[in-house]
This record gives C-alpha cells, sequence and structure tokens, in this order.
C-alpha cells in the first residue's frame, strides 16, 4: 500500500472518529433519557418506526464504526500479529462489509 | 549487575564503590578499569553533547554520563543494559546503523539550492517556522527515544521519534527544498501515521525535546500536502 493510501487511511479514521464522538454522546444521552424515562421497548419503537431522522442518524453511527473500526484493527493486526501482507487487508474490508451489514440490519429492525 | 554478551547474553553482578556524583558511566568506567577489562561499552564526550553513552538503566533508557546514581538507584543496585530496539553487538554496545539509516530514510540531510556566492539566507529567531526548529534541533543522536518507543519494537520498518523530529526540524526550515520528497518519505505505515502518542520518546529525551509535537506536526504537514495534491 502506498503512502498516499495510508494517509488517506489516517483521516478516514480520524474524519470517522469525530464523527463518532458526536454520534457516541447523541446515542448516550438517549439511552439515558429513555431508560430513565422509563419508556418500554413498545414505546421506543414507536418513536424510531418510520422516523427518517433515526434512521438517518443510525445509518450515520453505523457506517462511521464500519469505517473507523477496521482501520484501528489494521494497526493492531500489523503490530501485535505482524499480519502485514495484501490478505489482512482483503480480510478487514471483508469485515469492514459484515460491520455495515450487521449495523444497517439492527437499524432497520428498529425503522421497518 | 551489567548485561555480557549478545542478544542472547545474560547479566553479571559486580561491585563498584560509592562516592560523591558518581554517574552511572562512572560505574561502566570502574568496570572495565578496575574489574573486567574486557567489558565493551561506547562513549565519548562525557558531557552530554555526543550521544554516545545511552544505556538501559533499571529498565529505563538514559543518557548514562549525566545520570547520577542517587537519581536512579536510591538503594545502591543497578542493573545496566544495552539499549532496547537495537542489535545487540556485545556487552553494552548496540549497532547504531538501522537507527540512522532511518534518518536517511526519512530524507533527514539538508537539501537547499544556494551556493558560497548566494548571500546568507535571512531567517528571523520569531519566525514561527524557527520557533518550531529550535524546539526540536538539539537532537544529539542517543537513540534514547528510539529505544523508549513500543511502535519500533512492535513495528521494525517504523523510521522513530529521532528521525522524525529530524525531518520536522527540516520542514520547517525555509532554506530547504525538499518537501514534497520528504513528506512523502515520513507519511504512512513505516512513518508518522504509525505513531500512537504514547509520549514515551518525549518523557525519556535527555534534550527535553518533544518528538511526540513534532511528529503531530509531520501529520498536520502530510495531510495538508494531500488535500493539495502534492503528496
Amino acid at each position: 500500500m502506498t503512502f498516499r493510501n495510508e494517509t488517506l487511511l489516517w483521516m478516514l479514521q480520524r474524519a470517522s472518529a469525530a464523527v463518532l464522538v458526536l454520534c457516541v454522546v447523541v446515542h448516550l444521552a438517549t439511552m439515558i433519557y429513555a431508560i430513565r424515562g422509563g419508556l418500554s421497548a413498545g414505546e421506543i419503537l414507536g418513536r424510531t418506526r418510520g422516523s427518517y431522522g433515526w434512521l438517518a442518524f443510525y445509518s450515520v453511527f453505523v457506517l462511521a464504526c464500519a469505517v473507523h473500526v477496521p482501520i484501528g484493527m489494521r494497526a493492531v493486526l500489523s503490530e501485535w500479529l505482524a499480519w502485514r501482507s495484501g490478505s489482512r487487508d482483503i480480510a478487514l474490508v471483508v469485515f469492514a462489509a459484515l460491520l455495515a451489514a450487521l449495523g444497517m440490519r439492527a437499524v432497520m429492525g428498529v425503522f421497518l | 549487575m551489567v548485561w555480557r554478551g549478545g542478544s542472547d547474553g545474560a547479566f553479571q553482578e559486580f561491585e563498584v564503590p560509592r562516592y560523591a556524583s558518581q554517574t552511572v558511566l562512572d560505574v561502566v568506567t570502574h568496570i572495565q578499569r578496575a574489574l573486567d577489562p574486557t567489558l565493551a561499552y561506547r562513549y565519548a564526550c562525557r558531557v552530554g553533547m555526543c550521544g554516545t553513552c545511552a544505556m538501559t538503566v533499571n529498565g529505563v533508557a538514559r543518557w548514562t554520563c549525566r545520570t547520577h546514581i542517587d537519581k536512579v538507584a536510591k538503594d545502591g543496585a543497578l542493573e545496566i543494559a544495552p539499549l532496547r530496539n537495537l542489535p545487540v553487538i556485545r556487552d553494552l554496545v548496540t549497532d547504531m546503523g538501522e537507527f540512522f539509516d532511518k534518518w536517511a530514510k526519512a530524507r533527514g540531510c539538508f537539501e537547499g539550492t544556494a551556493t558560497r556566492k548566494d548571500d546568507f539566507a535571512k531567517v528571523t529567531p520569531e519566525s514561527p517556522g524557527r520557533v518550531q526548529v529550535d524546539a526540536a534541533i538539539e537532537c544529539i543522536g542517543c537513540g534514547v527515544c528510539y529505544a523508549s518507543c513500543d511502535v519500533v519494537t512492535w513495528n521494525p520498518d517504523y523510521l522513530g521519534p529521532a528521525a522524525l523530529n529530524r525531518a520536522w526540524t527540516l520542514v520547517n526550515d525555509t532554506r530547504d527544498l525538499a518537501n514534497a520528497k520528504r513528506l512523502r518519505a515520513v507519511a504512512g505505515d513505516a512513518g508518522c501515521h504509525a505513531c500512537h502518542t504514547h509520549v514515551s520518546c518525549t518523557e525519556r529525551c535527555p534534550k527535553h525535546i518533544s518528538p511526540t509535537a513534532g511528529i503531530a506536526g509531520l501529520k498536520r504537514a502530510v495531510v495538508k500536502a494531500a488535500l493539495r495534491g502534492e503528496l
């Protein structure tokens, strides 16, 4: 992988981290509000189903995770397992796709 | 306890008399001159200028000529080993070749175009670039930062704090014209983007330089160049 792609990956990880900071704060605040307010699962689903706002928010959250996590895993695999070959990057692309697919499945589960 | 042999060596115990203002280098020198002349170690200036006498003292990389025993061994026991992350030649001597090769890989050599016929370049001490250079230029190449860096341990290709700090001084040198090539050399997994900001280099640098700050500066400079399409 060239230094340009390495730099691009680093920028993507920093940018996705900035998005995740906001997403995690909003997510935690929402969770605390929902639990402390005593909302039931049915009431929560009643608010998320058909809500394009929550769909957009959690889609961004999931996609930011799918970008951020595999890039971090790339450094962990390189440094701790000395896995630096092309197969590592292929495995991580698959891992990213899996994160995105499972995450979006969960998002659609509360939207539809 | 002093390391003897190569990387597969072992510690050997010596008894050394204590005296006031004694340094770790004094202890090693006493061992070689009075107890065992076969002990290999390296030093030159003895006053913290040349950067040759760095060793691992009680688990921490230090310049031994300026490290007083009082500071590092209150109970009088010392464990002296060669620097980490470098091949051991024998006893306390490491092969610094790879360490300095990485300075060359990071394009740590000044590249200007002025000749002796040109006038002096005018760089004011207050200029932002010169302020950055001043903060980083006093490196003596002792290898303490390199030996203290976990990323070097995990990623042998990583250029390391000293080479990147040197590159940072040149990135801020307005007379140098090789920055496009230099930023390419220090970008990526073996360069500044591999740094995890553990700050061990900054913590241990005997000259109180912050390679961490320089590496962060390189990250910013590389991203700016990438966004401008100059990388």
